[in-house]
């Protein structure tokens, strides 16, 4: 695992709201090699989710460089940034963000018809063991189904990153398990890269990598020399 | 297959289905008004040239005494003349079995053997004349079914002195009678006027016309000069008696056509121009709203790599797919509706031939306005949400920034509960959409306002037409000018309370360039029965000298109080006077042209005259009095006052009420649709808010007075400012309806305001009611989750 995903220089984030401005990120530096699971830990405000969104192409920075595959995200125009999106992440949201008037296939299918390379709507579901619940519409979902269908539809893409908010944020802890094994089994099926943000320490313990931040920057990383799996973490 | 996106379009749509038939029913009842409206008139005015084409209506009309036919070869040598064709007209007394008061009516003559070459008869039923039949008449179709006449039947005539019973053997349309009314008559009434049409040599043996006329009309050539050709007729007619010739606009009915379609297209016009503009800002906010609503969606879809483009495409797709339901309806409705607003509109008219016209370009801009107003709405509402990074679009708003209200700032929030609170921060602090909202219902509110004013208006109208100048019971006309001794062989009569004399003459008035022919009416001093007004509604006492000069009539000629008109009499002596205007006066029927009875009747150089008398009448006597008139010979026309009043509204109501309600109904659409949206909407801008308001434990009683306490506070702002658009749309509506014939008063009833801001109020409660069903049912936990 030697090749590098994503890797930033300097990355600052300033938000201006009134006369006050927020440093959200302080000159981030920092490598994330492909095909690993890493865990963002850190309290809130400490730019977790700034991070995220830059790399993820959602937000853009106020200024440093991110490299993708060589090439720096900061010189994307808002067209090219959109099929970045498109063709190399996958998000799963701490709100799910399904749309309510579709169902699991069809909120799948949302994003297959856009992508160059995509899996079967139905595989994607199987992948993360909602292959029955495929015509449920979000609302007849538990939040533990509707976030693997969320999890679904970015992996069904075929991303090169999967790109995940806060994922088990709003699921007990249970049902949080059975996520976090949703997302492992495409790491290590498609060996997608997995960018996780999360509160929760523990969690951290199923990471390759755990990144602290705090107060926009980072503060230290951890390598997991051993990885638990889902079923031995609990919190 | 349909793609997943597409399926999002159709399900959404069936999601908000309440608030989409409230838009499809706006923009369908915009459209609809606009293609209705437009429809009419086209097919009217095509119906009316194509019929007046089609059966020869003359250019040019004169009357006179008598001439020899060699005359109307001469007229005829008039460069620019095409066709001409001479007449015995002959004005005959009727004596009608179902009327107390006797009916007035006109013989036309035509010619025997051939088919007229002007002013040709549409044969609606039984038969035309054998040449020279005797006794036997062609009815014009109104009076026919008035008195619900049939074929063979007979009419009692008093034609030059002797009674006559004259068979009926047709019934006849003619482009000249299009609206028959008679001479000096305000309102078509087929009743108490008729036109018949007799075999011209039995005609000229019946009243000694032997080889004479007595009307000549004529049809000139495209590119003639009209004025030349009635200068020169009238150089030749003056020996016999002619009176000044005219053209088509003066002719009587087609005048009042004329006025009718005038009206109707302003209404036309304006009504529709701005019931399709309401309902075009109605759904640009609604759909703007909208699709505000689903900011969250729109950045997720970008998140997960949808282009802005994409985005933009999937919500045009389906506010185009609800705007062509609408226009679709709205198209059938106004087709359909059009269709038979034309064929009413074509049987007041006695048109007998009706052409429908739905001009492509009125429908397809129609629809163009409404679209494109949904457009930009939803364009302007996706610009907003695309160009927020779509992290932050898919967060519920963050919480704006929130200062205390003026009303707190001026102390008195102590008196507000802390949910009142609630609302005027939340009214203060998205000032915009609280404005869109009030304006929106404001717009429902003004079309009602609107659409009612037509009926306050005719009846302001004949408050003052009939309690205040034309006060009399009854009024009578004689067959020629009387001496003034008449008078007092009336005042005797049973029944007789008061009389006062009329005398009528007809005149052709001259200032600078303007020219009009008109009737100078001769008045007592301090009348009152029949009494002049001033624009403040005060009776005007007949001045002394000098003319009185209804406002309209001084526009027309553009004259003003001092200034001299020329007035030619075109009566046999065709005196040409100069007399000073010294009053203008207000009028909202016609254009009255007033003098002093003795001052008239001194410029005319006669001993002193009536033609008519005003006369007031003891209730209990007026049987006896109507059937004792009746049996007086030189009485030509008897108007009782309460039926030309009857008259006058049913005719309204006929016509101009027709299309108004019309307005009142899709107005009433626009209201509920726009009401309800605008709750609809404020509910899914407010349902996270509220649900957390729920969980935090506030019952839903409580939640629904912070939803509907701004919505009820918005309704009551709009009703004023509604009332004050509406205000402004009378106004602007009033100025393009000034005609000739009518003037409409600006006057709005309090009962209008009542009636509209009622229906806004009822739709505000159904839609509340409808919303709070909603409340009621919030999913607490789904709502938290931000799923709909």
């Amino acid at each position: 695992m030697s090749k590098t995903s994503f890797q930033t220089k300097a990355l600052t984030k300033v938000y201006t709201s009134g006369e006050t401005q927020i440093h959200a990120l302080r000159g981030v530096d920092i490598e994330i090699p492909s095909g690993e699971i890493v865990v963002l830990l850190g309290p809130s405000g400490s730019g977790k989710s700034t991070f995220l969104n830059i790399i993820g192409g959602l937000d853009q920075a106020t200024s440093g460089h991110v490299h993708f595959r060589g090439r720096d995200l900061a010189t994307y125009s808002s067209r090219e940034l959109t099929y970045f999106r498109r063709e190399n992440i996958g998000f799963v949201f701490q709100a799910y963000n399904l749309v309510p008037s579709l169902t699991a296939l069809e909120n799948v299918a949302l994003v297959t018809e856009i992508s160059p390379n995509p899996l079967d709507p139905m595989e994607a579901l199987d992948a993360v063991g909602l292959k029955d619940r495929a015509n449920h519409f979000p609302s007849q979902m538990s939040g533990g189904e509707q976030q693997r269908a969320a999890i679904a539809r970015a992996l069904a893409k075929r991303p090169e990153v999967l790109l995940c908010d806060e994922p088990t944020g709003a699921l007990d802890s249970e049902t949080g398990i059975v996520v976090l094994k949703a997302i492992l089994a495409v790491n290590q099926k498609y060996k997608t890269t997995c960018i996780i943000i999360t509160h929760n320490a523990s969690i951290a313990q199923l990471a390759h990598r755990v990144i602290h931040f705090a107060d926009g920057n980072v503060a230290h990383i951890e390598l997991n020399e051993v990885r638990k799996s889902p079923d031995e973490i609990s919190w | 297959m349909i793609g997943a996106l597409n399926k999002k379009s159709l399900r959404d749509i069936w999601n908000i289905k309440g608030q989409v038939v409230a838009i499809i029913l706006v923009m369908a009842a915009g459209i609809a008004v606009f293609v209705i409206m437009f429809g009419v008139l086209d097919s009217l005015r095509l119906t009316q040239s194509t019929y007046y084409d089609r059966y020869q209506f003359a250019d040019v009309f004169a009357s006179l005494k008598r001439a020899p036919e060699s005359v109307k070869q001469r007229a005829s040598e008039i460069p620019g003349v095409s066709v001409i064709e001479s007449r015995v007209i002959f004005g005959v007394t009727l004596k009608m079995k179902d009327m107390i008061e006797p009916a007035s009516g006109k013989i036309i003559s035509l010619p025997d053997g051939r088919h007229p070459l002007l002013n040709n008869l549409y044969l609606r039923s039984g038969r035309m004349l054998y040449p020279n039949e005797e006794n036997a008449v062609l009815a014009d179709e109104s009076f026919f079914h008035a008195h619900d006449l049939e074929l063979g039947d007979k009419v009692s005539v008093i034609m030059n002195g002797h009674r006559r019973q004259l068979k009926i053997v047709g019934v006849v349309l003619s482009p000249e009678y299009v609206y028959s009314i008679a001479p000096g008559a305000l309102m078509p009434d087929g009743k108490r006027f008729g036109v018949f049409w007799m075999s011209r040599r039995s005609l000229e043996a019946a009243v000694n016309m032997k080889g004479a006329f007595n009307d000549l009309s004529l049809k000139i050539e495209r590119d003639a000069n009209i004025e030349y050709v009635k200068e020169h007729l009238n150089l030749i007619l003056k020996p016999y008696g002619g009176l000044i010739s005219y053209s088509r606009e003066e002719q009587l009915s087609n005048f009042f056509v004329e006025n009718e379609l005038k009206q109707l297209e302003s209404l036309g016009w304006l009504a529709p121009i701005i019931f399709l503009s309401v309902a075009a800002f109605l759904i640009n906010v609604v759909m703007s709203r909208q699709i505000a609503t689903q900011r969250e969606q729109i950045g997720m879809l970008k998140a997960v790599g949808y282009s802005d483009l994409e985005i933009s495409l999937h919500y045009l797709k389906m506010v185009l797919l609800i705007t062509s339901v609408g226009a679709l309806i709205g198209l059938s409705l106004g087709g359909w509706m059009g269709v038979g607003m034309t064929e009413m509109y074509a049987n007041l008219f006695h048109f007998p031939i009706l052409k429908y016209s739905f001009s492509v370009e009125v429908m397809i801009f129609s629809v163009f306005f409404c679209t494109i107003a949904a457009v930009a709405g939803t364009l302007f509402a996706i610009r907003s949400a695309v160009n927020l990074p779509p992290a932050e679009a898919m967060r519920p708003e963050s919480p704006e920034e929130f200062k205390p209200t003026f009303l707190e700032k001026i102390g008195l929030h102590k008196q507000l509960s802390f949910l009142s609170r609630i609302i005027f921060r939340q009214l203060e602090r998205r000032p915009m959409r609280a404005i869109f909202s009030a304006l929106g219902m404001s717009l429902a509110l003004s079309i009602l306002i609107f659409s009612f004013f037509m009926e306050d208006s005719m009846d302001y109208l004949m408050d003052v037409q009939y309690d205040i100048t034309q006060r009399e019971d009854v009024n009578i006309s004689f067959v020629e000018a009387r001496p003034y001794r008449a008078l007092e062989e009336i005042r005797v009569l049973p029944g007789v309370v008061n009389v006062e004399p009329i005398r009528n003459v007809p005149v052709s008035l001259k200032f600078a360039h303007f020219n009009k022919r008109s009737l100078i009416t001769g008045l007592i001093e301090n009348a009152d029965l029949r009494r002049v007004i001033d624009s403040e509604l005060n009776p005007v006492s007949m001045p002394k000298q000098g003319l009185a000069m209804s406002k309209k009539l001084a526009d027309t000629l553009h004259i003003k109080v001092g200034d001299i008109l020329q007035v030619e009499v075109l009566e046999e002596k065709q005196q040409v006077l100069s007399i000073p205007v010294v009053a203008i006066t207000q009028e909202f029927i016609g254009m009255g042209l007033f003098m002093d009875i003795r001052e008239l009747n001194r410029i005319l150089d006669e001993s002193p005259k009536i033609n008519g008398a005003s006369i007031m009448v003891d209730p209990n006597h007026s049987a006896i009095l109507y059937k004792k008139l009746k049996d007086i010979p030189a009485i030509m026309g008897l108007n009782i006052t309460s039926i030309l009043r009857q008259k006058f509204e049913d005719i309204i109501a006929e016509n101009l009420l027709q299309m108004v309600s019309i307005n009142i109904l899709f107005a009433c659409f626009i209201s509920f649709g726009v009401i309800y949206n605008t709750a609809r909407i404020a509910f899914s801008e407010r349902g996270r808010e509220l649900a957390s308001l729920r969980v935090l434990g506030l019952t839903r009683r409580e939640v629904a007075y912070l939803l509907f306490g701004e919505l009820g506070l918005i309704t009551l702002v709009s009703i004023p400012l509604g009332i004050w658009i509406g205000k402004l749309m009378v106004t602007g509506m009033v100025s393009t309806m000034d005609t000739e014939l009518f003037r409409i008063p600006t006057y709005l009833s309090n009962r209008t305001f009542g009636v509209a801001s009622t229906i806004v109020l009822v739709s505000a409660a159904i839609s509340f009611y409808l919303v709070w069903r909603q409340v009621d049912s919030i999913d607490l936990v789904s709502a938290q989750k931000g799923v709909e």
